[in-house]
């Protein structure tokens, strides 16, 4: 079976199962929603310094969001030791990661784009006039988080105090994408209008960021299911 | 709440190829930290034989059996695996693997069909959705298919379990403790469905402690203690003596072996 064919149905297989228990898609788009009112409570920015200021703490958002979710990616899998039934099946191990990778992509993307307006209204921030350039950023960004954020959930999974690894291990980890989506994010909104080279400069960052984060779990996803 | 087995055990592995394969261990030894799990394991196991590993808990039957099945590497040794006197790739040993474990490997948030559709998506079989509700048949679920398995009493995980092992027609089939959760009737169903796997040419390693209905189908027994083979009837020996000592040794033990 080819990679993507099995990375295609195990993809299926966790939209079925989400969608069915809806355990994370509500569970982390309240928390993404309460971190963002908290934010917005505390700073109490003006116009200003919300487009200055807001980028950071919606990615930041994002990225506990992400470790919130992504947490349970692998965890899942421990319930009838489910993970020991993919690993039987003759497919490529990275098979396996990539269909987890495209649903975290998906499920976060989701909840990203259901509280971007809420975030525009609660920091008085016109996200309309630059929609496609924030959902560029927004898909690489989410592709960064969704990929290391799976390898890392495979690899904490099968570890003692997996709880507190995760963030451990991903948090600085992700400091590159927090900091390029954040700063492209920033850009955005300072100059809606028109394509600045600061702009393209992060989200080449972004998409070498995610291409090499890629191919390093497809180079090593052999070994990060084995117990 | 149980669903009746049908009186037919037909069908359950009865749809597909039945070439067994044949396993050799050689020097196998795993270790997991400082704890020597399975030591030195030198074995063969011919195409079509039905051999049962007997043992007390953490003898190494589940280690050997995962190591089998490719789901843990040796930490050193190898095992190969043949059709006749052709050596199969690891790779393509898979697709002709089927294991019962301990857990029972299933989604519980997925009906009983939705399962073996997925599994046999994955091993890549034509027609999942048919290969599903043929698999259902034999195991007595077919009228609960569009049940999550999570409203699914033990035995019947059990049985849902053991389909999807079935479900690609196996040449080598690795049971751990498969008869666990089932009732008189589903080990009796397990014991002749193990028969005709065997008499089709099927390959079968099984853990098994106690007396039970699975038994009668077995053609060799190996007895694991402390990750070494101590007794073993052979290819075409008489496994009884070493089944009997095992279920006298483990009458006084409680839980899985």
């Amino acid at each position: 079976m080819t990679l993507t064919r099995a990375a295609g149905v195990i993809l299926a297989k966790e939209l079925r199962t989400e969608f069915r228990s809806r355990q994370l898609l509500g569970t982390t788009a309240v928390f993404v929603l309460i971190v963002i009112v908290l934010f917005s409570f505390t700073f109490n920015p003006t116009s200003d310094e919300a487009r200055r200021f807001g980028p950071g703490l919606l990615w930041l958002a994002f990225l506990f969001a992400g470790s919130l979710m992504l947490q349970s990616s692998f965890l899942r899998e421990q319930t009838n030791d489910t993970l020991a039934a993919l690993r039987l099946a003759p497919i490529e191990p990275f098979g396996i990661i990539a269909g987890k990778m495209a649903a975290n992509f998906l499920f976060l993307l989701l909840v990203e784009i259901i509280l971007l307006p809420i975030f525009a209204a609660l920091y008085n921030v016109a996200i309309l006039p630059v929609l496609g350039q924030l959902l560029t950023i927004l898909i690489l960004g989410t592709v960064g988080l969704a990929s290391t954020g799976t390898v890392f959930s495979a690899i904490a999974a099968q570890a003692r105090l997996r709880e507190l690894l995760l963030p451990l291990l991903l948090l600085p980890v992700l400091a590159p994408v927090l900091i390029a989506s954040t700063e492209a994010t920033i850009d955005v909104l300072r100059d809606p209008g028109q394509l600045s080279r600061v702009w393209l400069t992060w989200l080449a960052f972004l998409a070498c960021f995610d291409v090499i984060f890629l191919t390093a779990a497809w180079m090593v996803g052999e070994y990060l299911l084995e117990e | 709440m149980s669903t009746p087995l049908p009186s037919s055990t037909h069908g359950a592995a009865s749809n597909g190829r039945s070439s067994g394969l044949r396993l050799q261990f050689s020097e196998v030894e795993k270790r997991y930290g400082m704890r020597l799990a399975l030591r030195g394991i030198t074995l063969e196991i011919k195409a079509g034989e039905c051999v049962a590993l007997v043992g007390h808990n953490g003898s190494g039957k589940t280690t050997l059996l995962k190591i089998a099945a490719q789901l843990t590497r040796p930490s050193r040794g190898k095992i190969a695996f043949y059709t006749g006197e052709s050596p199969v790739s690891l790779d393509d040993v898979k697709s002709r693997v089927g294991m019962v474990a301990h857990h029972t490997l299933l989604y519980e948030e997925l009906t009983a069909e939705e399962n073996l559709i997925f599994f046999a998506k994955l091993f890549g079989l034509a027609d999942p959705a048919g290969k599903a509700r043929q698999a259902l048949q034999p195991v007595g679920l077919a009228d609960r298919a569009s049940d999550l398995v999570r409203t699914f009493s033990r035995g019947m995980r059990q049985r849902l379990s053991i389909a999807r092992a079935l479900l690609a027609s196996p040449g080598l089939l690795l049971l751990d403790e498969a008869g666990t959760g089932l009732d008189p009737e589903g080990q009796e169903w397990l014991g002749a469905t193990i028969e005709r796997l065997r008499d089709s040419g099927c390959t079968i390693v099984m853990s098994t402690h106690g007396r039970n209905e699975t038994q009668g189908a077995v053609t060799r027994a190996i007895r694991l203690e402390g990750g070494k083979i101590t007794h073993d009837s052979g290819a075409g020996g008489n496994p009884k003596e070493i089944l009997v000592m095992a279920a006298v040794r483990d009458s006084g033990e409680e839980g899985p072996v």
